[in-house]
Formats: C-alpha cells, structure tokens, sequence
C-alpha cells in the first residue's frame, strides 16, 4: 500500500468495532463487518479532516467506503475535480 | 407569527422488550439495545388502526391545552403506515373526535411527517386559527410481515403524537421552517403498497447523519441562534447512534437531544411529538430559551425549525 493507503486504513483500524482488524486492500469493510453502518459517517468525517476534502452529499454512498481500494479510488478522483 | 400551544402523546400499551423481537428474528437482545439504544417499544393491538391511536393523542393534546375539538380550524395528519390508501386516516380521526366539516390535510410521510406538518401549521396558522398536526404510526403492521428483516424490526414501534398550533397565543413562538426533499433515495428506504419495507441501512445513515445537521445549521442561522445556546433539541428518535452522531456534528452535548428512543423505539413521524410531549411535562419552554426540532425520513425528506419559548 502507498502512503494514502496506509493512511486510510489506519483511519479504518481507528473506528472498527473489531479487534485487531487488519482489513486487506480490497476487504469488503461493511460486508465484513469491519465497519458497522454507524462508522461509515465516521470515517466520512475523518477523511474529511485527513485529507482536507469535503465530500458533497451526493457522493455519500456506501459504494465510495467499501474498501480501502474503493476509498483511495475516491479520494483520488475528488482531489482530480476540486 | 404561530405559536406552539402545547404536545399530546398516546403510546398503546403493550410493552415488548427485546428479548421478544431478539427471540423472533434469532438475534442477541444486547445487540438490539447496542445497535439503536432501544430496550423496549409498544406495539398496537391487531385492531387498533393508526386514527384510533390519532385520536389518542390528539385528545390528550387538546386536554393538555384546554382546547375543544370543535375550536380546531384545520387538522394535519401525518402517517407512512395508514391500513389503506383512501379514505385517508385523517377524516376517520375527525369522526371519531366527532368533528365534522373542518378540513384535514393527510401527509402520506414516515418519520419527518410530524415536522412537515408543524412547518406547514406554522404557515398556515394565519388563516385557520388553531391548527391540529397529528402524527400516528402502526410500524409494527409493516415490520412483521413476512419475511421478517431484523435490521428493520428490530428498531420500530406503535404509538402517536400531536403538536397544536395557534396564530394568537402559545408558550413558544414558530420560527422559519426549514424543509427539504430529494428524490434520489427514495428506493433506499420504501415500503411499497404490498409491502415489505425496504431499507438501505448505510444509505440512510450516512445521508441522514449529514442532511440533518446541515438543516439544524439553516434553522439556526435563520433564527440568529448558535447551537450551544439551544435550550433542548428535540429529534426525530430514527436511532440513538444517529442521534449522538447530529450533536457531535453540531459540536453541542447530545445530553441536550431529548432522547426516549430507549423505552419507545422508532415510532416514524410520531416520535418527534411523543418526545415533544414528554419533554414539556418534565422540562418545557422557557421565556426566551430556543429550542430546536429536527427530522429525517423516507423520500428522502428532512428539514428543521427554532421555537422560542415566550
């Protein structure tokens, strides 16, 4: 992982409800329970603060925060538009 | 200018406790009470339709304001789980109140039905007087159908609740509601005609723990009021999580969010009322002091309004 993607996933670690998770690259963070529905607008909130972004409600679906990969995926997009 | 005459509450009473719904969906009842703060809700008897439950409450928020039926010069009546769709619960609640031939606006709306109809009380206070807003919920009707879904059973209940509305006198005054609706999420939250319901846990989370926060920030902007100086806010009771998640957002304790999810569940557009209700008993208006009402629901629809006690 990069250093975005290293980043991300601390953050991940930081609001799991789980133990010592250890979510792969392409882990399915809600599916896995990694995450519950509570921790999503969590970790929109410290994306938000991390990487300096505002995230716009229409882009607050569960599709972009599935994974790290799918995170990191976002993230580069919406630094590409702003 | 409208004021806020007084709330009244009815909540049917059987009690079901998590045990009970754990033990129909084969779930740990701590897990219930760690996902949404609820330990119990009631659920309504087989026969008891939401205009009876309507009628309830309105009779105790007519009691409480020591206002008669006959003086109400409009009715609003929210629901998203009438029994059928015409006619509307609405007029069957006038007769049993026995009213006749004052209107009644039904609002087809779950959860932010209560706080539509108060925004738009407030609107049309002016013209007929003393307005009536009921919100009454059956959920339990919808969510133990089958096939049972535990995300959804597990946090809904019965009950109703209402708000009166006056253009002359009250204990607090209306300030600009703030109301708003989208479309883009409508199947992420739906019950269809046959149902069962349809809920898009994440969605509904991660849409509503930002809508309303952004709302509450409009209502208080347009009162002049910072979020600190709230006196009480009093939610729509979606989820206890939920809730401690607005105030944070708002940077204000969620102590201040009156909060009696845990003994009721989610009663939909009924909640906002019945804590409304529960809340004046034990605290109330103060002169002066705002206080916030805020909720979110199906459609999506969302919105926020001040009212200053006087």
């Amino acid at each position: 992982m990069n250093e975005r993607q290293s980043q991300i996933k601390s953050l991940v670690q930081s609001l799991s409800r789980v133990a010592d998770a250890d979510p792969s690259f392409e882990e399915r963070l809600f599916d896995s329970g990694i995450l519950d529905s509570f921790g999503l607008p969590d970790l929109v909130a410290a994306l938000e603060s991390r990487f300096g972004l505002r995230i716009p409600d229409a882009d607050l679906l569960p599709a972009n925060f599935a994974s790290i990969q799918a995170i990191d995926a976002y993230i580069g997009r919406a630094r590409k538009d702003a | 200018m409208a004021f806020i005459k007084g709330f009244g509450a009815y909540l049917p009473e059987r009690v079901v406790p998590n045990s009970e719904i754990a033990a129909l969906v084969g779930c740990d009842p701590q897990w219930i009470g760690e996902a949404s703060g609820i330990s119990g809700r009631r659920f309504a008897q087989a026969d008891e339709t939401v205009s009876a439950m309507g009628a309830s409450a309105a009779r105790d928020c007519l009691a409480r304001c020591s206002v008669e039926a006959s003086q109400i010069g409009l009715f609003i009546f929210a629901s998203g789980s009438a029994e059928r769709r015409f006619p509307s619960p609405g007029v069957e609640m006038l007769h049993r109140l026995g009213v006749t031939g004052a209107p009644v606006i039904d609002l087809p709306m779950a959860s932010a039905g209560s706080l539509f109809g108060l925004g738009l009380a407030s609107q049309l206070a002016d013209a007929y007087g003393e307005v009536l807003v009921v919100a009454a919920e059956k959920m339990s009707s919808v969510v133990l159908q089958e096939p049972l879904d535990r995300n959804t059973v597990i946090l809904f209940g019965d009950g109703a609740g209402a708000a009166l509305v006056s253009s002359s006198a009250g204990l607090a005054s209306i300030g600009a509601p703030i109301l708003h609706s989208d479309g883009a999420f409508a199947a992420d939250l739906q019950l269809g005609l046959a149902g069962p319901m349809g809920m898009n846990g994440p969605v509904v989370v991660l849409q509503s723990s930002r809508k309303i926060p952004g709302a509450i920030r409009e209502a208080l902007d347009a009162a002049g009021v910072n979020a600190r100086d709230v006196d009480a806010f009093l939610m729509h009771q979606a989820n206890r999580n939920l809730i401690v998640r607005v105030a944070r957002a708002l940077d204000v304790p969620a102590e201040k969010f009156y909060c009696n999810i845990d003994r009721y569940g989610n009663t939909s557009s009924a909640s906002m009322f019945i804590a409304a209700a529960e809340w004046s008993q034990s605290a109330g208006f103060r002169p002066g002091q705002p206080v916030l009402f805020a909720a979110f629901g199906a459609g999506f629809h969302w919105g926020a309004l001040v009212a200053t006690g006087v």
